[in-house]
């Protein structure tokens, strides 16, 4: 039975937080969510929030969705979805916010990479008693074996945001990961770093786009399955 | 207090000497910028704020601009090298601090180029001496002031206190809200600042992060136009000439000649930078869509005002308040200086309670808005964050319900 918190086509906004650690690639899940709304012509904005760029310190990015324009700047306080991309943001408390899930709204979603249960009895009673639904998914193994690299780890968690949620389809999917991969895109230093890093693990740029696109899709096809069986309603706008 | 000024059916005015049509940097054209901004057509592209200070850059038909790192503008500054690489400008170098990079736009504006930089909070603060001395010297240069928090303690996140500083340099300055305003305005800026009775520079303000490392729908000229190039000859003092003002007065400092004919030429030339300012509203006004303020359902008895983000969050809180069936007016303040007083004082004029939310501790902005207003009780400063701090719209829309006397659930430890 699932929790129907906004009955269809009166959602006006999905907010997703992203908490993550430097180098994983919060921040480019966001750009790559944002820009598959935005080719679906919803509005959307992504952006970021993180102190110095360093490996494994606590990043954290931000999408918003929805069906008219959206002016809403900044840390996302009361997120819908709340994605996890490493354990060390709940096991470690490397998060903006404690516990991790702080501010989730009612009826919420909450996606982890693990392949254990990370969540105290106290945090499940609390994510009951609001309805929030939890979804641990093995996002880096499937990384591994279907993207061959750990990098792709946030391709799995989008693939997962988006089978569970509904907010893009794979088709956006698809047009937003080669037009962040498939030219000459500039950032940071740090993001500059890691797209050399990512790039050189492809003999090819076809190979890259095709191995993380399979990767997503698969993270798509398992979570759209689980959550035929959840209690969690999809958006609907 | 401000005449108004009558911007409506008014045009930008440029150089007579420009050939409009001609090939300007690359594959750009030379376009009349009355065309440009407001009949060529346009296609939507889905962009950062860093992104867009480069398309604008590429359209300004920019001479020069030094860079210097710092969060969060290197990247702007970055890909305005990548331009340089392609050849949209003739000169492009990293100069050694922020102090050294105002100096360095200096020499090329005096030289009789136009130029562009990029700065960001401490850098700001550190690059501070030359904002007066570029007004002081009518230098049309255009700095992008991404606002960050100014040390101690150490904060890279959005935070507009910097612009406090700002705000008496001589400069001009704006506010950007949305990517789409710095787009505009800082190809607008350029035409502004460069009227022969402005000739001043322009301090075009956005908030890091929340602007330039945000994804956003921004609407560019199809067509490969830029601006006519800058014509220095229509500058209102002569370049580098070392025996008339304004640089004889840096060959020849009044601190030696102590006496009133020294004191005089200091104020008169101070109250002319000023007075510029007061001249830039006319040409501000067609390149900011008619006035220095944007409104929205004024007859309210609740209104919000400011400038930046902070209008953003206030537009969210509008929407989430409307749901409760609470009705909020709004103003956007577009330009900081000059500043639109009685633009301010004609749009609160049926207002009970005005909120100015601000992303800074000072509270800057409510203190302007309640030195021009008449009840100025009626001005609420606030809600304020700061040091990088988000302002939910939740928090905004808690305020307004507190002061109409209605419960408000405490925002703390839910989750």
């Amino acid at each position: 039975m699932a929790v129907v918190t906004h009955p269809a086509g009166t959602m006006k906004r999905m907010n997703i937080r992203i908490s993550g650690l430097g180098g994983q690639g919060a921040v480019t899940a966001a750009h790559i969510l944002a820009m598959a709304a935005n080719a679906m012509g919803k509005f959307s904005i992504s952006n970021p929030f993180f102190g110095a760029e360093k490996r494994m310190a606590p990043a954290e990015s931000y999408v918003r969705v929805g069906p008219d324009k959206i002016y809403d700047r900044g840390e996302l306080v009361f997120p819908e979805v709340i994605m996890v991309f490493h354990p060390q943001v709940i096991t470690m408390q490397k998060s903006y916010t404690a516990p991790f899930y702080s501010g989730v709204k009612k009826g919420g979603m909450i996606i982890i990479n693990t392949d254990v249960d990370l969540l105290s009895p106290e945090d499940h009673e609390r994510l009951d008693e609001d309805e929030v639904s939890v979804y641990n998914i093995d996002a880096t193994t499937l990384a591994l074996e279907i993207g061959g690299t750990e990098l792709s780890t946030n391709m799995a968690m989008i693939g997962a945001c988006a089978g569970v949620t509904k907010v893009v389809d794979m088709p956006a999917l698809d047009k937003a990961l080669k037009e962040r991969f498939g030219k000459k895109y500039v950032a940071s230093g740090g993001t500059a770093t890691l797209d050399e890093a990512i790039k050189k693990k492809y003999a090819k740029k076809e190979q890259l786009l095709q191995k993380n696109f399979d990767t997503m899709e698969k993270a798509y096809e398992m979570s759209s399955k689980w959550v035929e069986s959840s209690k969690y309603a999809p958006v609907t706008f | 207090m401000n005449k108004k000024v009558d911007g409506q059916n008014s045009k930008i005015l440029f150089s007579e000497k420009v050939d409009i049509g001609s090939k300007g940097p690359v594959n750009l054209t030379v376009a009349d910028p009355n065309h440009m901004f407001f009949e060529a057509k346009r296609k939507a592209c889905f962009l950062t704020g860093s992104e867009v200070i480069k398309e604008a850059i590429r359209r300004a038909n920019l001479d020069m601009s030094v860079a210097y790192p710092i969060t969060p503008q290197s990247e702007a500054a970055a890909l305005i090298g990548e331009l340089y690489a392609e050849g949209y400008l003739k000169e492009y170098f990293r100069g050694e601090s922020e102090f050294a990079v105002m100096g360095q736009c200096a020499g090329a504006a005096f030289g009789g180029a136009r130029v562009f930089t990029t700065t960001a909070g401490p850098g700001t603060l550190r690059a501070m001496e030359n904002f007066p001395m570029w007004a002081g010297s009518r230098l049309p240069i255009q700095v992008c002031v991404t606002c960050r928090g100014i040390n101690s303690p150490l904060s890279i996140q959005p935070d507009t206190l910097e612009l406090y500083y700002m705000l008496e340099t001589g400069a001009l300055v704006w506010h950007a809200e949305t990517a789409q305003d710095l787009y505009d305005w800082i190809l607008g800026g350029f035409m502004v600042a460069e009227q022969p009775d402005v000739h001043l520079p322009l301090a075009l303000a956005c908030d890091g992060f929340f602007v330039t490392h945000t994804k956003d729908n921004v609407m560019i000229q199809e067509d490969e136009l830029c601006l006519p190039e800058y014509d220095p000859y229509r500058a209102p003092v002569p370049c580098m000439d070392m025996e008339v003002p304004p640089v004889r007065m840096m060959r020849d400092p009044f601190i030696m000649k102590s006496n009133y004919i020294s004191y005089m030429t200091h104020a008169s030339w101070q109250q002319e930078v000023r007075a510029a300012i007061e001249r830039s509203r006319k040409h501000t006004k067609v390149v900011m869509g008619g006035s220095l303020i944007d409104t929205e359902n004024l007859d309210r008895d609740i209104l919000l005002v400011s400038s930046g983000t902070a209008v953003s969050q206030g537009r969210e809180a509008i929407r989430l308040l409307e749901e409760e069936g609470i009705n909020v007016g709004l103003v956007k303040i577009k330009s900081l200086r000059p500043f639109p007083f009685e633009e301010l004082k004609e749009a609160t004029a049926n207002a009970k309670t005005i909120f100015v939310p601000e992303f800074n501790v000072a509270g800057w902005l409510a203190r302007e808005i309640k030195a021009c207003l008449p009840d100025n009780e009626r001005v609420i400063a606030g809600p304020q964050v700061a040091g990088g701090m988000t302002m939910p719209s939740e928090v905004i829309v808690m305020e307004i319900k507190k002061k109409l006397g209605m419960k408000v659930e405490p925002m703390s430890g839910r989750g």
